[in-house]
C-alpha cells in the first residue's frame, strides 16, 4: 500500500487522478455498461477542447499551452453528453472551453465549462441529451465511484463542496420519504444514480468554479442541491442538479464578495484571487 | 441558436457518418405481447407537457369483476377520456415486436458474385347525490363521475389514504393490503385517482366481448408510470409493455437502466418453430444479467417505415386514434419500404417486468433526441438443400462451421444447453463438425 501511494505521490497535481478516474469511468462505461457513448464524440471533444484551449491559451496570453484542463472538462463532457451528431459534440466542448476565455469575472470564470456546455445544448437543440438512469443503481458500483471520485476529491482538498451537495440533496430526498410515507428504498435508488455521483464528485467540485471560502462553498453547494431538489421534485423535470448549477453560477461572485474575509482564516493562500488569474485555466 | 446548430450539424454529418446500411431478409415470425402472461399494455403520446395515456390489459374472467384505480397527475374532464379501440393497439404490438428473418443460401454450384448482405448493420350503480353524500363522510371528494363507452368512471381525491381506501373497498374496488402508504404517498403528491368499473348494461348494449382500452388526455410535466399500486399484488413479477409515440426521438427511463436487448444475431434454423420458446428464454437471461432492474428497448423506430416490416406501420388515422395530436387524421397511408417524408412520429417499445424488490420507484421517463433505429432481429439462415452439381465438400464444411456458431450464439442468448441445441440442427452433409478441443475449464461452472 505504502509503496501505491509512494507512487501516486509522484503526481504532485490532483488533476492527474481526475483524468485518470474519469477515464477508467468511460471505459467502464463503454465496455461494461454499453450506454450509448459514441467514440466518435469523444474523438470531437477532446481534440475539439484542446483545439480551443490553445487558441485560448494564445488570445490571454498564458505563459503555456495546459492540456490538462480541457482533458478534465472533456472527459466530463463525454461522460454525460448524448447526441448522435458528432458535430453537436464538438460545439459542445468549443462552448465549454471557450466559455473559460469569455465569460469571466474578477479574474474567475463564472460557469463550469461543462455544465455550461451540456445546458445550451439541451436548451438550444433537441438532439442532445443527458442520459442521467444509464448507470443503473447496482449499490456496488456507485459505491465503488463514490470512493474513486473521494480519493480525487480529498486529493484535490475541496472535498467539502461534494460532501455538503450530497449530505444536503440526501437529506431533502429522505425527507420528501418520511413526508410522503415511502418507503427508505426510494430515496435510497434516487440516491444510487451514477449522473448523480459523477456530478457531485467531478463537476460541482470544480474548484474554479466555486466560492474561495470553504464556508462559501459548503452555502454555494446547498444552494444547488435546494435547486436541485426542486427541479426535479417540484416541477418534474429531469436533469435538476446540472440546471441548479448553471443558476446558481451567478451567486459565485456574491458568495465570494460577501466572505471575502475569511479565505485568510481559513488559510487557503492558493486560494487568493490573484493567483488564480495566473493558475491554470479551467 | 437552435437554427445555427442544426446547419452546423447537418453539414458535419455528412463528413462523419458511415452510410446506413438497410435491414435486409425476409420477415418469418414475430414476439408479441401474447408470448407472456398477464402483460399489461401502455401506449404513451406525449410532446411537449401534453400526455395521452391508452391502457390496455389482458383481463380474463367476468367482467363484472373488473376495476381499475390509476393515480393521475391532474383532475380530469369528461372529454378527456375515450374509448380507444384495442386493434389499434394490436397493430402497434405487432409493428414494433422483435422479429425473425430468413434468408436462403444460393446454390453454391452456380457461379456468381455473391451480392451478401450485411448481418451487423443492421357506472354508478347507486344515485349519483347518494354516492357523493357517502364519500364525502369518509373524506372522499368524487370530483367528477362519468359512464363513457362500457366504463364507469369516477375521479377521486381525498385529504387521507384511509377513508379513501376504506370507500374504494366498500364500493367494489379490491384494494391489495400494504395500499395505504402507496395511497397516501399519490395523494401528498397532489395525484387525484382515476377508477373504472365496468357498467354491465351499457356493455351488452355495446355487444363487446372485451374491454376495450381506456384514454385519458392531460397535461402535466410528470413523464411517469405509476407501477406502485400494481407492485403490492402478491402475484409476482408483471410484464408491462410501454409504446411511447413523440415527436423527437427514443424515450429511456431516467430512474432505471434502458438497456437494449441482443439483436442482428444469427440462430439456428430451428428456432423458426420454436421462436415464442426462444424469445422468452432470451428475454428471461437478459432480465437476469441485469439483476432484474433493468427496462429493456425492443424497438424504436421512425413509423414512416420499418424494414423488415412485422406489420405496417401505422397509418396516420390510427396514430390520431390513439392519441397523436400533431399528425394530420387523413387515411394516407404511409410507405413501408423507403424513408418516407417524416410524419414526425417515433415509435420507441420497452418492456419491463417488475416486482417491488427490484423497482421501488414508478417509473420516470425523458424523451431524448436519438432518432437512431433500433429492432430486434434475429436471423436463420438456411442451407442449400437443392441437388448440386459440382463438388460442394467446401461449401458444406462452411455450412457446418456457420451451424455450430449459431448454436454457440443460441446458447449464449438463451442459456440453453449446447448439446441439446447441437441435437436439434440437421449439420450439412449429416454430421456435426469435428468437436474442438475445449479449455477444460469452459464447462466447470455449467
Amino acid at each position: 500500500m505504502k509503496a501505491i501511494s509512494r507512487q501516486l505521490d509522484r503526481f504532485k497535481d490532483p488533476r492527474h487522478y481526475q483524468i485518470a478516474v474519469l477515464t477508467s469511468l468511460v471505459c467502464f462505461g463503454v465496455v461494461v455498461l454499453d450506454f450509448g457513448i459514441h467514440w466518435q464524440n469523444a474523438v470531437a471533444i477532446v481534440a475539439t477542447a484542446l483545439a480551443v484551449q490553445l487558441l485560448g491559451t494564445i488570445y490571454a496570453h498564458l505563459p503555456r499551452f495546459d492540456p490538462l484542463s480541457p482533458l478534465i472538462t472533456s472527459l466530463s463532457l463525454t461522460l454525460l453528453l448524448r447526441t448522435d451528431e458528432v458535430a453537436l459534440a464538438a460545439v459542445a466542448a468549443a462552448i465549454a472551453i471557450g466559455s473559460k476565455f469569455l465569460i469571466r469575472f474578477r479574474g474567475k470564470h463564472v460557469f463550469n465549462p461543462a455544465n455550461l456546455a451540456l445546458v445550451t445544448l439541451m436548451l438550444a437543440s433537441d438532439q442532445a441529451w443527458v442520459s442521467s438512469g444509464q448507470w443503473g443503481s447496482a449499490a456496488i458500483g456507485a459505491f465503488t465511484l463514490a470512493c474513486l471520485g473521494f480519493l480525487v476529491l480529498t486529493r484535490a482538498r475541496r472535498a467539502e463542496t461534494t460532501i455538503a451537495f450530497l449530505l444536503i440533496y440526501a437529506t431533502l430526498l429522505f425527507g420528501r420519504a418520511l413526508w410522503l410515507g415511502d418507503p427508505l428504498a426510494i430515496p435510497l435508488h434516487q440516491l444510487q444514480n451514477g449522473a448523480l455521483l459523477i456530478f457531485a464528485f467531478f463537476m460541482i467540485s470544480d474548484p474554479k468554479t466555486t466560492p474561495n471560502s470553504a464556508a462559501g462553498r459548503v452555502l454555494f453547494a446547498t444552494v444547488v442541491a435546494a435547486i436541485a431538489f426542486t427541479i426535479q421534485f417540484i416541477f418534474y423535470e429531469p436533469n435538476g442538479p446540472i440546471l441548479a448549477l448553471i443558476i446558481s453560477a451567478p451567486t459565485v461572485p456574491l458568495i465570494d464578495m460577501l466572505m471575502r474575509g475569511r479565505i485568510y482564516r481559513w488559510k487557503r493562500p492558493a486560494a487568493r484571487a490573484g493567483n488564480q488569474v495566473k493558475g491554470v485555466y479551467r | 441558436m437552435k437554427i445555427l446548430i442544426s446547419v452546423v450539424t447537418a453539414l458535419l454529418t455528412i463528413v462523419v457518418t458511415t452510410s446506413a446500411q438497410a435491414f435486409c431478409g425476409f420477415y418469418v415470425a414475430r414476439a408479441d405481447t401474447s408470448l407472456f402472461n398477464r402483460a399489461s399494455q401502455v401506449v404513451l403520446v406525449r410532446d411537449g407537457n401534453r400526455t395521452v395515456i391508452t391502457m390496455a390489459n389482458d383481463f380474463e374472467g367476468k367482467v363484472a369483476d373488473f376495476a381499475i384505480v390509476v393515480p393521475v397527475p391532474t383532475r380530469i374532464e369528461r372529454e378527456q377520456i375515450n374509448i380507444g379501440d384495442r386493434a389499434i393497439v394490436q397493430h402497434l404490438d405487432a409493428y414494433t415486436s422483435p422479429r425473425l428473418v430468413e434468408y436462403h443460401d444460393p446454390d453454391p454450384c452456380l457461379r456468381y458474385d455473391r451480392m451478401e448482405m450485411s448481418q451487423d448493420s443492421a357506472a354508478l350503480p347507486k344515485a349519483g347525490a347518494e354516492l357523493k353524500r357517502a364519500a364525502r363522510s369518509q373524506g372522499v371528494t368524487i370530483e367528477a363521475s362519468y359512464t363513457v363507452g362500457e366504463y364507469d368512471i369516477l375521479i377521486l381525491s381525498a385529504a387521507q389514504s384511509d377513508g379513501l381506501i376504506r370507500w374504494l373497498n366498500d364500493n367494489g374496488y379490491r384494494i391489495p393490503r400494504g395500499a395505504k402508504g402507496v395511497v397516501d404517498s399519490y395523494l401528498k403528491q397532489d395525484m387525484r385517482f382515476f377508477v373504472a368499473k365496468v357498467n354491465l348494461e351499457e356493455q351488452s348494449k355495446l355487444g363487446y366481448q372485451y374491454l376495450r382500452p381506456l384514454q385519458i388526455a392531460y397535461e402535466s410535466n410528470k413523464f411517469m408510470l405509476p407501477i406502485r399500486l400494481g407492485t403490492l399484488n402478491a402475484k409476482g413479477k408483471q410484464e408491462l409493455y410501454v409504446y411511447a409515440l413523440t415527436r423527437t426521438g427514443r424515450v429511456e427511463t431516467t430512474n432505471y437502466r434502458t438497456v437494449k436487448l441482443p439483436t442482428n444475431t444469427e440462430v439456428p434454423e430451428f428456432v423458426q418453430g420454436e421462436f415464442a420458446d426462444f424469445y422468452r428464454a432470451m428475454f428471461d437471461k437478459q432480465t437476469r444479467a441485469e439483476n432484474g432492474r433493468a427496462v429493456f428497448l425492443e424497438y424504436a423506430w421512425d413509423m414512416a417505415w420499418c424494414d423488415p416490416c412485422a406489420a405496417d406501420p401505422l397509418s396516420a388515422r390510427e396514430l390520431r386514434k390513439l392519441g397523436v395530436f400533431w399528425v394530420g387524421g387523413d387515411n394516407s397511408r404511409t410507405s413501408k419500404i423507403a424513408p418516407a417524408p417524416a410524419q414526425n412520429v417515433f415509435v420507441t417499445r420497452l418492456h419491463v417486468r417488475y416486482d417491488r424488490e427490484h423497482f421501488p420507484e414508478d417509473l420516470v421517463f425523458q424523451e431524448t433526441g436519438d432518432r437512431q433505429n433500433y429492432q430486434g432481429r434475429y436471423v436463420i439462415r438456411h442451407p442449400w438443400k437443392g441437388a448440386t452439381s459440382c463438388d460442394a465438400t467446401e461449401y458444406q464444411a462452411g455450412v457446418r462451421d456457420r451451424q455450430e456458431r449459431e448454436a454457440q450464439q443460441l446458447a449464449n442468448l438463451t442459456g440453453w444447453n449446447i448439446d441439446d441445441i447441437r441435437a436439434k440442427i440437421q449439420f450439412a452433409g449429416g454430421e456435426p463438425p469435428p468437436p474442438r478441443k475445449e479449455p477444460w475449464w469452459k464447462r466447470l461452472w455449467g
